[in-house]
């Protein structure tokens, strides 16, 4: 838009709506005005996004939900009143429209109530795997229906924050299990949560050993190396992985501090802000996730992590004679999903089944 | 000039205090709970030690296959010529891996296993240089994070709270409001009595003390579980006068010897200053006597004394008192049992043999059989 003003052109005409009369010849082409019509087709049906948070219980993850979109989409609880943690783990969203300037985003936020809290948290993450599996699947089948729906509700978790308790430490094997399995399937963004019980230094020997043991067990976490397309993308990102993870602290109550009006948690000792990068990183975050990096993170699971999925449950179902893109997709057990590995313990069936039914023409 | 009716045993209090100061104490620590709550930190800050120095954390790949191993470290301190040998007792790995189940096992087996020395030291010849390695207290870690106790932290204490006393404390307490320390402190204590756990209970202070002082005890008593943070950096800040052991942030600076900021003094106070020799009393008087007395019962069954020979006595003893190991229950009970059987066969040859006289009696045809 900028460039419009700025422009050497004698006629000062600003084809930024597409009803302005084109009599006059200005020197550029004016194709800018494609990002206007863009914005403007945005603004009318609105954004999308979906995000997991996953961790422990008491980590701040409702409280740090609450902070990052500004609203109260959770309850957040003071420890040890609220409901108890779940003998299992279950999974449970609540879609909220937030509007800012005219924008409207469809926010849907699915927590992890009992995710780790048990003796036995073996095969935890298996619920997890599959719920997100089943968004995908729902996508595929809107996809491959003949007559499909303009747009097709997105369900796919876009991106999966994974809160690391604050042990000063390393990754517990908890974690590493976690994050290897999903890093295959969704975008995650590993944050250090409720880092105000780290100093600075701890802060920063906390995140060079979890980077090291990151790299050494091969978890490629948001934003991956992989997907860096040019090199203004690729510098851009290489600060973010430098800072990741995050050391976020949440807070919804309000303090006043030097007469401002600002989030943060009140102890005898001081008063935490949660947006001052002196204090924590949680701008940084809400840049990654908002600002920044929120159209990126859907392109990524729409583009990589569904196609993957696709092609896998697709290639499942090859054997069949159908004609070019009609297939019969088996259900699958999705537990056991990630991609690359998808199983169908009924494949040989599905495919009699698929014998049986009415050819379709193309 | 002195009173007639003086008699002078009131000395007796500074001879035993004397004798102390010469023998010196000895105490065991437990300190157990998830790692990365701040425990090592604390154990420095309250002995003003450094006995987790050269310590390595376990890398994340060497923590996939680690399991709970208890670690011992002693440590002597002389304070007002009085010597105390502080021992402690760490169990790293504990609430570490994925599947923890049972992994309280090996610890309550330790504890055991001490009461077991110390029996076995205190039925021998020579007991003028029993070493007490039991257990004297075990500080707990809650995490501050939680909602209250675990189910790891509830398995952990229940195996545990008949055998050791239990001083339940909330690790890195600086991650709280004060009244998110409130409300959590009071989830615990609740969830302590539903649960039936008994902790270590401070005694009553007398009747005779003061109401200040009475005021003060039962404040101090509120506070539990006591919620702590451990520092070994001494910090200079705007706030006091002299430097003060803390944790600096950029928001404020922890001071660890402060009572609004944490109860790093009281548990200092309870543990050490006050309640130390009655941490041990307990210890002998009441977890070490059940225990004892437990081990015993299982012995004093008809049939054991006898066996005694011949049950496996283990390794260095040298006496003729039956230990308790733990197979003997099993081979008691197979051992009566036979006995049994044997009785019964008795019996019923005698029978046999007297009904075989009888039908020898002339004129008189038996029955085969």
């Amino acid at each position: 838009m900028d460039s419009l003003r700025q422009s050497p052109s004698p006629c000062s005409s600003r084809p930024s709506s597409p009803r302005t009369p084109p009599c006059e010849m200005p020197a550029s082409v004016g194709i800018e005005a494609v990002l206007d019509q863009l914005k403007i087709k945005a603004m009318k049906m609105g954004f999308e996004f979906n995000v997991m948070v996953v961790g422990q219980s008491g980590l701040g993850k409702s409280t740090m939900v609450n902070t990052l979109f500004k609203s109260k989409v959770w309850k957040s609880t003071l420890p040890g009143l609220g409901v108890p943690t779940p003998q299992t783990l279950q999974l449970h969203s609540v879609t909220h429209v937030i509007e800012e300037k005219g924008l409207k985003l469809k926010l849907t936020v699915t927590d992890t109530p009992g995710f780790g809290d048990q003796i036995n948290n073996d095969k935890c993450w298996e619920p997890i795997l599959s719920y997100i599996n089943e968004q995908y699947e729902q996508y595929l089948q809107e996809e491959i229906l003949i007559t499909r729906q303009r747009h097709i509700p997105d369900t796919r978790v876009h991106c999966c924050v994974y809160f690391v308790p604050p042990t000063g430490h390393c990754l517990r094997p908890l974690d590493i299990e976690f994050l290897q399995r999903l890093c295959r399937t969704v975008n995650v963004v590993p944050v250090i949560a409720r880092a105000d019980s780290l100093t600075i230094e701890e802060r920063e020997a906390f995140r060079s050993r979890i980077q090291k043991d990151l790299k050494s067990h091969c978890i490629d976490v948001y934003p991956q190396k992989r997907f860096d397309e040019d090199a203004n993308d690729r510098i851009l990102n290489s600060k973010i992985r430098e800072r990741i993870p995050f050391a976020v602290v949440g807070a919804d109550q309000e303090h006043l501090v030097n007469g401002r009006c600002v989030l943060g948690r009140k102890t005898n000792w001081g008063i935490i802000e949660v947006e001052n990068m002196a204090h924590c990183e949680f701008p940084l975050l809400r840049d990654l996730l908002i600002r920044s990096h929120l159209q990126d993170l859907k392109d990524i699971t729409h583009n990589i992590h569904y196609e993957n999925y696709r092609v896998v449950r697709l290639n499942e179902s090859h054997q069949l004679p159908r004609g070019p893109g009609w297939v019969n997709l088996a259900p699958m057990n999705l537990a056991h999903a990630s991609a690359g590995q998808l199983t169908s313990p009924r494949t040989s069936k599905a495919c009699k089944q698929a014998q049986e039914e009415p050819k379709y023409d193309f | 000039m002195q009173d007639k009716e003086y008699v002078g045993f009131s000395a007796l209090p500074s001879q035993l205090h004397r004798k102390s100061v010469k023998k010196g104490f000895d105490f065991t620590l437990m300190v157990a709970g998830e790692s990365g709550l701040g425990k090592s930190t604390l154990i420095n800050s309250l002995f003003l030690t450094n006995l987790y120095e050269g310590r390595q954390v376990p890398e994340a790949s060497a923590r996939l296959t680690q399991t709970l191993t208890i670690e011992r470290r002693c440590v002597e301190i002389e304070e007002g010529g009085i010597k105390v040998k502080l021992t402690v007792v760490d169990t790293p790995g504990f609430g570490d891996a994925v599947d923890c189940s049972d992994c309280w096992l090996p610890v309550v087996r330790f504890i055991e296993e001490q009461f077991e020395q110390y029996l076995r030291d205190e039925s021998g010849l020579n007991r003028k240089n029993i070493q007490d390695s039991r257990v004297h207290c075990c500080l707990y870690f809650i995490s501050p994070f939680g909602r209250g106790l675990r189910p790891l932290d509830v398995a952990f204490l229940r195996a545990m709270h008949e055998k050791v006393n239990i001083i339940p404390v909330i690790g890195k307490a600086d991650a709280l409001m004060p009244k998110e320390t409130q409300a959590l402190k009071q989830k615990i204590r609740d969830q302590l009595k539903e649960e039936g756990i008994n902790i270590y209970q401070f005694p009553e202070c007398d009747s005779d003390e003061d109401e200040e002082f009475k005021r003060q005890d039962a404040e101090m008593k509120g506070r539990i579980p006591f919620a702590v943070v451990g520092s070994c950096e001494v910090v200079r800040h705007g706030g006091t006068t002299r430097p003060v052991r803390g944790r600096c942030y950029t928001w404020g600076t922890v001071e660890v010897e402060n009572p609004h900021h944490c109860d790093f003094m009281n548990l200092r106070r309870m543990l050490v200053q006050t309640h130390l020799h009655d941490l041990k009393e307990v210890t002998h008087d009441l977890l070490y006597e059940g225990y004892r007395a437990r081990c015993l019962q299982s012995l004093a069954r008809p049939g054991a004394k006898d066996r005694a020979s011949r049950s496996k006595l283990s390794r260095q003893s040298a006496t003729e008192i039956p230990l308790p190991v733990l197979p003997l229950a099993e081979t008691e009970k197979l051992i009566r049992e036979k006995d049994e059987e044997l009785r019964r066969m008795q019996e019923m040859l005698e029978k046999m043999q007297a009904q075989m006289q009888q039908s020898q009696a002339p004129g008189e045809q038996s029955d085969s059989f």
